[in-house]
């Protein structure tokens, strides 16, 4: 259906962006999870997960899904190395 | 055996909750049913104005509450339809001037004499909220289209399933078919699909609503509109028939066909 519509160059409607958008919202409303308290889950797990590996900060994508009927919090982190030193697989990927 | 207490609510102001009540009212009493419709809007007194009853108050819902008056007294009588009265909100108190227990108490009263005694609630999740929903059978959720009513809808609907009168059923109210054929506007299934409710019914805009509420007639005592259509569909479905939805609101998610379809359709008709 995506590609039809992208084939006949057909603008993506205003529903379809009420959908996405009421899609995410909902998600987050029902989770109950307050935003500054994702905010912050987001920055220590970014936190924890930076002193064992680098990371690249622009690629990062933590949010909440609804699936199942389960809420989840799915987290998005390209890693770029190991950190110097900290690296437990001796093997593993050296920065530099 | 008591009738059957309906609220209807929405979270959201400004969906049509107090149109809806009155038409439901209105179309209820056009089949025999003795109802009684309750406006717990205190100190935003509306039902009366929509079903044209304002000239007729002389007691209201806390009038009776405080033991002002009887609880007969307050009702106002519907002339041009039997069967059919309002007990009207108070202009002048808030919201905290009754409790849920005093409205349940009024409307178990009501439902021993009536088929239906629809609640008219008002906006918010709040005081008022409450007070609406604790006398009820059954919680009818309105909402229309605009994602933040539905958004609005989903949060009641949760509040709802949490004082134990879930799950409810869904009225979407004020759906233009030209913009859902556009693209621009959710349809019924996109809200069924984000709010996993029963759907109750589903009606159309139209600008008559203003002009009933002008002239204080609900359109559902007329027949051959589509919305005066949609009304009565509800009030049957709420007798328990089982009554198909209007097609021209079943728009089906869009067959490869159907959109093959539009797409010649519109290159005929020329470049936009």
């Amino acid at each position: 259906m995506e590609i039809l519509t992208r084939l006949f160059g057909r603008r993506r409607s205003s529903k379809e962006m009420a959908k996405e958008r009421l899609r995410l919202i909902l998600v987050h409303d029902r989770s109950g999870i307050p935003p500054e308290l994702l905010h912050r889950m987001k920055n220590e797990l970014i936190t924890v997960i930076s002193k064992h590996v680098r990371i690249d900060h622009r690629g990062i994508n933590i949010n909440l899904e609804h699936s199942d009927g389960l809420t989840r919090l799915v987290a998005d982190i390209p890693i770029v190395g190991a950190r110097h030193g900290t690296s437990e697989r001796p093997g593993a990927t050296r920065g530099r | 055996m008591p009738g059957t207490v309906i609220t209807i609510t929405s979270g959201k102001g400004g969906v049509g909750k107090t149109t809806v009540t009155a038409n439901l009212a209105v179309a209820l009493a056009l089949q025999s049913q003795h109802v009684a419709a309750i406006d717990t809007d205190i100190g935003l007194r509306n039902l009366d104005v929509v079903m044209g009853l304002e000239d007729h108050i002389i007691y209201d819902i806390v009038d009776v509450v405080r033991g002002h008056c009887h609880l007969s007294q307050a009702l106002i009588r519907d002339k041009r339809l039997s069967g059919l009265q309002l007990l009207p909100a108070s202009q002048t108190h808030d919201k905290s001037a009754v409790t849920p227990q005093e409205i349940a108490i009024i409307s178990q009263e009501l439902a021993a004499n009536n088929d239906f005694v629809l609640i008219d609630s008002p906006a918010g999740i709040e005081m008022g909220f409450q007070n609406a929903v604790a006398g009820a059978d059954e919680v009818v959720i309105v909402t229309t289209p605009e994602m933040s009513a539905v958004r609005s809808a989903d949060r009641i609907i949760g509040l709802i399933e949490a004082a134990g009168k879930g799950p409810g059923r869904l009225i979407i109210n004020r759906i233009n078919p030209g913009m859902v054929r556009r693209g621009d506007m959710l349809n019924t299934f996109d809200v069924i699909e984000f709010l996993a409710i029963d759907l109750l019914g589903v009606i159309p805009e139209d600008e008559a609503v203003i002009v009933a509420t002008n002239q204080g007639r609900p359109l559902a005592f007329e027949q051959s509109r589509p919305i005066s259509r949609a009304f009565h569909n509800i009030a049957h479905r709420l007798l328990g028939e089982d009554i198909p939805f209007l097609p021209i609101f079943e728009e089906p998610a869009e067959t490869i066909l159907t959109r093959l379809q539009r797409f010649f359709r519109l290159r005929q008709s020329g470049p936009r």
